[in-house]
């Protein structure tokens, strides 16, 4: 695709040799080697669970290895702390995010490092440099809004912003692209390129083969935390890529039956409502899904579609409109009653709203449900039944490590923890699914897996509304697909007439308005 | 080897370790004060370990404590922190008071009557705070400080009514009816050490911890309750009422707080007298909350060993060591608790960097 790599193959960065990490007797990372060069761009591919966030992890300081060598621009060192990591011109971006919720994105970013006036803070000079570096780097952040208002892929841009006003020379980023939008995705494959040819070095982890082959020079695979090889980027396809992480053949599309749509599970008619700062961001929205059908919900982060879909579950409230499902009123009610009603999503956000993270998984698997008959009796939970749910649904959604239901959900990788979510919400058996980038961070064959049961769902003659900024993955999944612009629908295709630019000029705000 | 990683991650070793440590300062500043430290613990475990009867002087100075103890415990495990134990201490107590003085029952009515006023009183004290939360988004913590204070100032008051205050003069109410009294009878008393002050206030406190601990682990209201105080926001996802929950934990809190003032009131002051200044057993649940990592059956454990502490502290001044040693001890042991998490992660550092 004509990039041009910048990689220095005289100069060596980062050498980890033999790493091994173990988490009691589990091991994570089983004699893994990297070697990082000047001005490359390395992505690291690996199924969920597979051991690359541990190994950044280990290279950041945060973990000390078991055993194993690292050495960072021809020294060997011994991390002890991410402000060493830092000191060794090393900087990371979590795969979740490490922001202080109540503070402002200015706040986050300089935290630590921050410009002083005497003995204050001086968040004025901090304001304009975030304010100079958002607009170097074509990343937009609001640098006043505090963390806890600003959605998934404002949180993700301060992420990157905070490790380059540390000025690191190294960067370390855990799936950065999982919650962007593909505009943003190639301006940061772009900001990555105009990195490395100024001489700095990219270790990109990410489950999008696309991205891969757009971005990478080299890529290393691992599998169960064991290495398995190096290669080339320009000299492998996407589907070699898969099947040496996976070990298998991997299908990238899913089988669609002809299904006739029956009677309207959803309708919301002329909905109206605000964002977090009071600006009004829905004006008007109509949209409905039926039985038998998957509707994708197309368009570009910050048009309203986070707004809608915490309206439909309760979790905000509209100024006006209509809500209805299966005819009956669930306008502005509360997230049980809409749950009760027939409503049920797998969220944006898994790690705010999808899980408690200090909770087991069992007990993540029955938050909807931890009060019904199937798993209390006169207000007393019934622990058998919670661990043999867990236990069938693990079993069922392949959730890794297995025999993982009384492990706190939060130390299951991110991948993982998406796929408890998602192992919930499905069995919830609802009326209506909203799904919310529901393979977000999720490997290829988590994602053909998670497909299948969207579509299986469908083929219940359930309703499914799908929203998401993969536009492949709303094409290949879709039969109908809704553009929402501008806090509206801006214009409606069947899925199997849809073609990516033409969908990508009306998510821009190009179609005939209805 | 495993083995030995497993202890130095666990809490209990941190505990203990701290535990020392707390001994050790004291040590450095009985002998700065020119007292001998040996002396002085030596007379401190004397003073607990003596013979029976100071045994069960431990067991009653606990009992207050445990019940202030579970009451942090339990908002600690639902998000929220209930610095206000103290105040809702002063109300149960006050209320076990005035129906212990006012209501004239047997005594198979009259104990669980002025108990059950005290878990009301309690429990308003700790929801109203609840309310100020939930309804206007005012910090708890500062409304507890507050409602400490309230409290403090209403029994002072309430101690010089006609109706409670002693007659014949002296600062504090008539003593509670004889049929209000939790003190064991006397063929109990006799067997344990002819201590006239051995009550049942104990195993209340050990059948609250049980009763606490079931709740927490294995009902849907604990499930409720923790999902809200480890996340709020997914548990409102999930369809809990987070507002109710965080209600229902302050007053459940204040609740056990309350029933600590009745026990420490109907089974050894039998009065209350009016404060010169505030009480603590409030703030000592604090510390016996966190020493017990707030696990409810720690508490029964952390509460026994502040009781002896306290107990065992009335004594030093036999060797002319200041009683304040040892708050002192339990002020050092908290700090070191609270440090340990940092301590145990330098440790297992170390250690995984070499293994
Ligand atoms: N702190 C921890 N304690 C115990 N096990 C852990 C811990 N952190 C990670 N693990 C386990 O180690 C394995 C590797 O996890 P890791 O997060 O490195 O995976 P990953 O490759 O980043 O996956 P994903 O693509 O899903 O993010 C998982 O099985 C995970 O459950
Ligand atoms: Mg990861």
């Amino acid at each position: 695709m004509g990039r041009v790599g910048h990689m220095d193959k005289n100069t060596v960065v980062i050498a980890m040799k033999d790493i091994v990490k173990k988490f009691g007797d589990f091991v994570a990372n089983d004699h893994i080697n990297l070697t990082v060069y000047k001005g490359e761009v390395h992505a690291i591919l690996g199924e969920n669970g597979a051991g690359k966030s541990t190994l950044m992890n280990v290279l950041y300081g945060l973990y000390r290895p078991t055993s194993g060598q690292i050495e960072v621009k021809g020294k060997a060192v011994s991390i002890s702390s991410p402000g060493h990591a830092i000191e060794l011109g090393i900087g990371m971006v979590h795969q979740h995010f490490m922001l202080v919720q109540p503070f402002t994105v200015t706040e986050n970013i300089v935290l630590g490092m921050e410009p002083k006036k005497g003995l204050m803070v001086d968040l004025k000079e901090a304001r304009r440099k975030v304010v100079e570096l958002s607009e170097r780097y074509h990343m937009k952040v609001d640098p006043d809004a505090r963390i806890e208002d600003i959605s998934v892929g404002m949180q993700q841009r301060v992420e990157i912003l905070k490790v380059l006003y540390r000025g690191a020379d190294i960067l370390i980023l855990d799936e950065p692209t999982a919650s962007l939008t593909p505009q943003e995705i190639s301006e940061l494959i772009e900001i990555i390129g105009h990195l490395t040819a100024d001489g700095k070095s990219v270790i990109l982890i990410t489950h999008k083969l696309k991205e891969i082959k757009a971005a990478a020079d080299t890529c290393t695979i691992i599998r169960q935390g064991k290495y398995i090889s190096t290669v080339d980027v320009s000299e492998v396809n996407e589907n070699e890529l898969a099947s040496m992480m996976v070990g298998r053949d991997v299908a990238f599309q899913v089988e669609k039956k002809p299904l006739v749509p029956g009677e309207v599970v959803l309708e919301v008619r002329d909905l109206k409502g605000k964002d977090y700062r009071g600006v009004q961001i829905l004006k008007g929205l109509n949209l409905s899904v039926r039985q038998g059908e998957i509707v994708g919900l197309a368009g570009v982060d910050g048009n309203g579609q986070t707004e809608f879909v915490e309206i439909l579950t309760g979790l905000r409230k509209a100024d006006s409109g209509e809500v209805r499902i299966h005819g009956k009123d669930v306008f502005n009610a509360s997230p049980k009653a809409c749950f009760d009603s027939g409503i049920t999503s797998i969220p944006a956000d898994r790690q705010k709203y999808g899980l408690v993270l200090d909770f087991s998984v069992a007990e993540n698997l029955i938050l909807q449900k931890f009060h019904t008959s199937e798993f209390s009796s006169h207000g007393i939970l019934k622990r058998d039944k919670i661990e043999s749910h867990a236990r069938e649904l693990i079993e069922k959604f392949d959730v890794r490590p297995s025999g993982c239901e009384n492990r706190p959900a939060g130390t299951l990788s991110g991948g993982n923890q998406q796929k408890v979510i998602i192992a919930r919400e499905i069995t919830n058996n609802s009326e209506l699914l909203i799904a919310v980038n529901p393979t977000r961070g999720l490997d290829v064959g988590a994602i053909e897996f998670v497909h299948r049961y969207l579509v299986e769902q469908r083929n219940k003659n359930k309703a499914v509304l799908l929203v998401s900024f993969e536009l492949d993955e709303i094409m290949s999944l879709s039969d109908r697909i809704e553009v929402i612009f501008d806090g509206h629908i801006s214009g409606s295709v069947a899925g199997k007439d849809a073609d990516e630019n033409e969908l990508g000029l009306m998510m821009a705000g190009g179609a005939v308005r209805g | 080897m495993d083995k030995k990683k497993g202890i130095l991650q666990g809490n209990a070793f941190y505990t203990l370790l701290s535990i020392l440590v707390g001994f050790f300062v004291g040590a450095i500043l009985l002998f700065l004060a020119g007292i001998s430290p040996g002396e002085a613990y030596g007379q401190l475990f004397e003073g607990v370990f003596g013979n029976l009867k100071n045994i069960v002087w431990a067991f009653i100075y606990a009992s207050p404590l445990i019940f202030t103890g579970l009451s942090v415990a339990f908002s600690f495990k639902t998000g929220v922190f209930n610095i206000g134990a103290e105040g809702q201490f002063v109300v149960g107590s006050l209320a076990a008071c005035a129906v212990g003085i006012l209501v004239k029952l047997p005594p198979a009515l009259h104990i669980p009557l002025c108990m059950l006023s005290a878990v009301a009183a309690g429990a308003v004290w700790g929801s109203v705070v609840g309310l100020l939360k939930v309804k206007r988004g005012i910090n708890e913590v500062l409304s507890f400080i507050m409602f400490n204070w309230i409290a403090y100032y209403f029994s002072n008051y309430a101690v010089n009514l006609q109706i409670l205050h002693k007659e014949g003069g002296g600062e504090a109410t008539k003593d509670i009816l004889d049929s209000a009294s939790i003190v064991f009878p006397d063929v109990i008393r006799d067997f344990l050490g002819k201590n006239r002050n051995a009550n049942f206030g104990f195993l209340l406190a050990a059948a609250a911890a049980v009763l606490i601990w079931f709740i927490i682990r294995k009902t849907t209201l604990g499930y409720k309750l923790r999902a809200v105080g480890y996340n709020n926001y997914a548990a409102q996802y999930g369809g809990i009422n987070s507002d109710r929950a965080v209600m229902t934990a302050m007053a459940i809190s204040g609740g056990l707080a309350g029933l600590g003032g009745a026990v420490q009131l109907m089974g050894m002051s039998m009065r209350i007298s009016q404060f010169a200044s505030q009480e603590s057993y409030g703030f000592q649940g604090i510390t016996v909350a966190l020493i017990a990592g707030s696990n409810p059956i720690g508490c029964i454990f952390s509460g026994l060993f502040y009781g002896a502490m306290k107990y065992g502290g009335t004594k030093l001044s036999l060797v002319d060591a200041p009683s304040e040693v040892v708050d002192i001890i339990m002020g050092t042991i908290i700090f070191f608790i609270a440090i340990s998490h940092v301590l145990r992660n330098l440790i297992l550092s170390r250690k995984g960097g070499k293994a």
